[in-house]
């Protein structure tokens, strides 16, 4: 039987959400167990939360001041250390997982099944390839642990009513002090969170300027959406990088998605097919963006927001 | 110092990607080949360094078939000092392609090794940090400003929360995002420079790494596709529709 090592990703002394997702995917092993361990230089508060996920047999503490910020040089020899006992080890397929997890996998003497969103059986998992325009199936050696990381977009958050328990681990091992944290630039918002939020409000080139995003900002504080961007409007600097959405930026799947002056690069469509509503905004036509619509409205973008906002009453 | 630089050959971007109708793998025949663009990104990044003075060498390194050479000339023409070409016919999991870095590190030394975060076939996102862990050396990945002395690399990162800043000690592996830089052109007269540049050919099978790759792919599937939707005229029939469906 299979026993799984999920990472938790956390940061603030909060536990990222996508850590329910990597558990939800775990879930569909159909696993002997599922532990999360927390790696933190104070793990107890994220621990307590993981603690609730469903279908979590128990919560492992490492609890050392070397983890205090997310190093993979750092987390990954504890990491591959804990592992030994573990047929397992899934991460969320976020910037943190996708730092770490191969550099565990490769501790392990293992390459690693990277954005799974699929679970055909405890060594078969389906991942897409070539921006999502083809999905492969494969197939891990039954004898080789397997390390993965876990597509969120994917994959629904495991509920939180759980109460597993919660354990210290020590790990002997040596940690490098050749990687240093110096610092993390957040933007600052109170808007939902990208990667969680039902609803996301996107703007592209079509926006024309950083103060023309406003409009973007406003139409989505109105009906309480996150807000994203295409990777054009992060390069032309009208928006930050933790906005971009697509196939370098990040993969979600929200209820409704509704995209503002954005053509429909293929490399944006890959981060948003899981969407359950599509709604393209565009003043062209024959953008492809209408291609993978569900709704479509062609105009002018600085018409027509207004106007949405009037009908919302 | 040297510079190595991960370059591989992949389905250029803007390729239409097909599935073979038997599900044995893409079509890839008669298809547009190009450097990877993290790759390029990475090669670009690397003879920023050198005209800065802060490296002497840049070495492209190419995993692939013997008709791999041509995509090398043009790292060389992009301004590569030489190129190394690991020879094989068979499609390389990132673990070998770490390990294959490993023992040319041994060899060349080199203070950095820069390679795209992720190559645009795969996705996979493995490479630099398995080589990283192989060599027990720092890893910075998705690298949007990279600055090297004395004897360390200050590298931003972009993460989902923003932009984080590490510093690593070289050497150090780093791995490219896309906003890092913007590779030049290559001009014609670098491409007949490029025709003088060396390239050292090694056979994969002859360096003496576990090459096996325990994940296999058993089957390529086109993805589901989204039906048809519909259009609205104006902005009422859009906040009609979206209340239909109860979304907003």
């Amino acid at each position: 039987m299979s026993k799984i090592l999920v990472i938790a990703e956390h940061l603030d002394g909060k536990l990222n959400g996508a850590t329910a997702r990597a558990v939800s995917a775990a879930i569909a092993v159909k696993p002997e167990s599922i532990d999360v361990i927390v790696l933190s230089d104070a793990p107890d508060a994220i621990a307590a939360e993981a603690a609730k996920i469903d279908g979590v047999s128990k919560v492992l503490t490492i609890a050392r001041a070397e983890n205090a910020h997310a190093l993979a040089a750092v987390l990954a020899p504890q990491i591959a250390k804990a592992a030994a006992s573990y047929s397992h080890v899934f991460a969320p397929s976020t910037t943190f997982g996708k730092d770490l997890a191969p550099r565990v996998a490769a501790l392990l003497g293992v390459s690693q099944v990277s954005d799974v969103m699929a679970v055909e059986g405890a060594h078969s998992f389906k991942r897409p390839i070539y921006a999502g325009n083809a999905i492969v199936t494969v197939e891990v050696d039954a004898a080789s642990p397997v390390v993965a990381t876990i597509r969120t977009a994917s994959w629904p958050a495991a509920a939180s009513n759980g109460s597993a328990p919660v354990q210290a681990l020590s790990i002997d091992v040596a940690l490098p002090s050749h990687t240093r944290f110096v610092n993390l630039q957040q933007g600052k918002s109170d808007r939902p969170d990208l990667q969680g939020a039902p609803k996301v409000v996107s703007g592209g080139r079509g926006v024309g300027s950083k103060e023309n995003f406003d409009i973007i900002y406003k139409f989505a504080d109105k009906i309480g959406a996150a807000v994203g961007a295409s990777r054009a409007a992060v390069d032309a600097g009208y928006c930050p990088n933790e906005m971009q959405v697509g196939q370098t930026g990040k993969i979600i799947a929200p209820e409704l998605y509704i995209a503002v002056g954005i053509s429909g690069a293929i490399q944006h469509l890959t981060g948003i097919k899981d969407a359950g509503t599509i709604v393209a905004i565009n003043k062209d036509g024959e953008a492809p963006i209408f291609e993978i619509a569900d709704i479509g409205l062609v105009g002018d973008l600085f018409k027509l927001i207004p106007e949405l906002e009037q009908a919302l009453g | 110092m040297k510079i190595l630089v991960g370059y591989k050959r992949v389905v250029d971007y803007n390729v239409r990607i097909q599935v073979k109708p038997d599900g044995t793998g893409v079509v890839t025949d008669g298809v547009k080949l190009s450097a990877n663009p993290f790759d390029d990104i990475a090669l670009e990044e690397a003879l920023r360094l050198r005209e800065k003075g802060v490296a002497e060498e840049v070495i492209v390194v190419g995993i692939g078939p013997a008709d791999l050479t041509a995509h090398l000339r043009n790292g060389l023409a992009m301004g590569a000092n030489r190129a190394i070409h690991i020879q094989t016919a068979e499609t390389v999991s990132p673990l070998t392609a770490a390990r294959t870095f490993l023992k040319l590190i041994e060899k060349e030394q080199p203070g950095l090794v820069i390679l795209g975060k992720q190559a645009i076939d795969d996705d996979a996102n493995q490479t630099g940090q398995m080589l990283a862990a192989l060599w027990d050396r720092p890893q910075a990945t998705f690298a949007s400003k990279v600055e090297v002395a004395g004897g360390k690399a200050t590298v931003t990162r972009e993460v989902d929360a923003g932009l984080e800043t590490i510093e690593a000690d070289l050497p150090a592996v780093i791995t490219t995002d896309l906003r890092l830089n913007e590779p030049r052109f290559i001009k014609l007269p670098d491409i007949m420079k490029a025709k003088s540049k060396p390239i050292d050919v090694i056979e994969l099978s002859g360096l003496g790494i576990d090459a096996a790759d325990h994940i296999k792919t058993t089957h390529y599937a086109a993805p589901p596709k989204r039906s048809k939707g519909v259009m609205v005229k104006d902005a009422a029939e859009l906040v009609a529709a979206l209340k239909q469906k109860g979304l907003l």
